[in-house]
């Protein structure tokens, strides 16, 4: 059931190098630069999105992620939220507004998994980068790189898979629209939604706590994909695997890597899930076809190299 | 029929491994995998386990080749090198000190003597 959060719609990214970051994020992936703040922290957006920004990069010691931020209606949910998350037990903290640029009041709160969250109401609108509201172009004339055109969803890793579908579908309203189950009946992953979209975070079980796999980024089409492709050999970028197309989801991706050892994604397609629609099957004696659905078999890396 | 990979193989078996080439400027260096009981060589302008990569190797465990995923954790036994800052979680400032290291973050700087697979996941209890 719907309870008032919206979308995706911010990550915050711990990096090695912020010049070597924005190379990646913002040269190569194609997002705008839209601000940076006195701590030295980058903000920036894919060239749809109508708020202010949606990836946050800091310069750290340990690649990571720090926290994703989803947006609700108003800031009556978010007090209700607030509530409930507190009620379900989870470890809340009031960040100010302003914390981050343009950013409102936010609500943070830790997981099962390990992962920080948090909720917000407002944020600055700038609108969608380079065209107007009023009579809009298709897109505008100097995107760079694979020109995405907005952050769409992480996947992450961690133990209580259990535990953080509960919290996301309870207190979140977020419905399960796809799943892997192993042969004792374990979910061993879980792709969740707050949309239409076939995932707005997923989580994969994994031993180790509070672990993030990938950022993804949209593009419109296939030939967009491959041509993303063609950038990451033209620039000598770490290549993970693709592109090829996920069994789950049905997306059409290829993954690759930052210069700080972040995974990255840009993908198109896939499916579309209703809050009527049972959640999509797949069991891990087919994990190869549901994860890489071409290649049909899983590369070490993809469940071993993590941030 | 002999596979690509065999021919690396007998290769390295039989030839004698050259420190330097002659027609690039930069350097090239001999890296010994004492737990594989193989060798590479590996470019100076190259991380070391890019230069692995190149040289059709696969002594050192691949992931990110960004230093965040820990995959490509080695020891250096003895040699030089430059390092890039590597991810806290995987080297410690006490490992620094002992020589461990990610191979995606440093450059060789002489002939190396390296141990591999020194990558865990750790489970938190
Ligand atoms: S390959 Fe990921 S840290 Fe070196
Ligand atoms: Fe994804």
């Amino acid at each position: 059931m719907k309870k008032g959060v919206m979308r995706p719609g911010h990550i915050q990214l711990r990096v090695l190098d912020m010049e070597e970051a924005l190379a990646h994020y913002r040269d190569l992936i194609g997002l705008i630069e839209m601000d940076r703040d006195d701590q030295g922290r980058v903000y920036l957006k894919g060239w749809t999105e109508v708020d202010k920004f949606s990836v946050v990069l800091r310069e750290a010691d340990e690649p990571g992620m720090d926290f994703v931020g989803f947006k609700v209606l108003n800031n009556q949910v978010l007090e209700q939220l607030q509530g409930e998350l507190v009620e379900f037990g989870c470890q809340v903290e009031n960040i100010p507004a302003g914390e981050l640029n343009g950013c409102g009041r936010r609500v943070r709160f830790d997981s099962p998994t390990g992962h920080m969250f948090e909720l917000y109401a407002d944020k600055e609108q700038t609108g969608k980068w380079g065209i107007s509201s009023t009579n809009p172009d298709a897109f505008p004339m100097d995107l760079k790189g694979m020109k995405a055109t907005r952050f769409d969803h992480c996947l992450l890793y961690g133990g209580d898979l259990d535990g953080t579908l509960k919290l996301f579908q309870q207190v979140l309203g977020f419905d399960l629209a796809e799943q892997v189950m192993d042969e004792n009946g374990t979910r061993v992953a879980q792709f969740l939604t707050i949309s239409t979209k076939a995932h707005d975070i997923a989580f994969i079980k994994h031993p180790e706590d509070s672990k993030f796999h990938h950022a993804s980024f949209y593009l419109e089409t296939w030939e967009d994909v491959l041509r993303a492709a063609d950038l990451i050999s033209i620039t000598d970028t770490s290549l993970d695997i693709g592109p090829t197309r996920h069994g789950l989801t049905h997306g059409k991706t290829i993954y690759f890597f930052d210069p700080s050892g972040n995974r990255s994604e840009v993908f198109c397609g896939g499916d579309y899930h209703y809050p009527d629609h049972e959640p999509v099957t797949w069991t891990t004696d087919q994990l190869g076809k549901a994860i890489f659905y071409h290649d049909r078999k899983l590369n070490e890396r993809f469940l071993t190299a993590l941030t | 029929m002999t596979t690509t990979a065999q021919a690396f193989n007998t290769r390295k078996e039989q030839q004698e491994p050259r420190c330097s080439s002659p027609d690039v400027s930069e350097q090239s260096y001999l890296v010994q995998v004492v737990n594989r009981d193989s060798w590479f060589t590996a470019r100076s302008d190259k991380s070391l386990l890019v230069g692995m990569e190149l040289d059709a190797s696969q002594t050192i465990a691949v992931g990110c080749r960004g230093g965040g995923c820990g995959m490509c954790k080695i020891r250096v036994l003895a040699g030089k090198y430059d390092s890039k800052r590597m991810s806290r979680a995987h080297i410690s400032e006490q490992e620094q000190a002992e020589d461990y290291v990610l191979a995606c973050r440093i450059y060789p700087r002489s002939d190396l003597v390296i141990e591999s697979d020194h990558f865990t996941v750790k489970p938190e209890l």
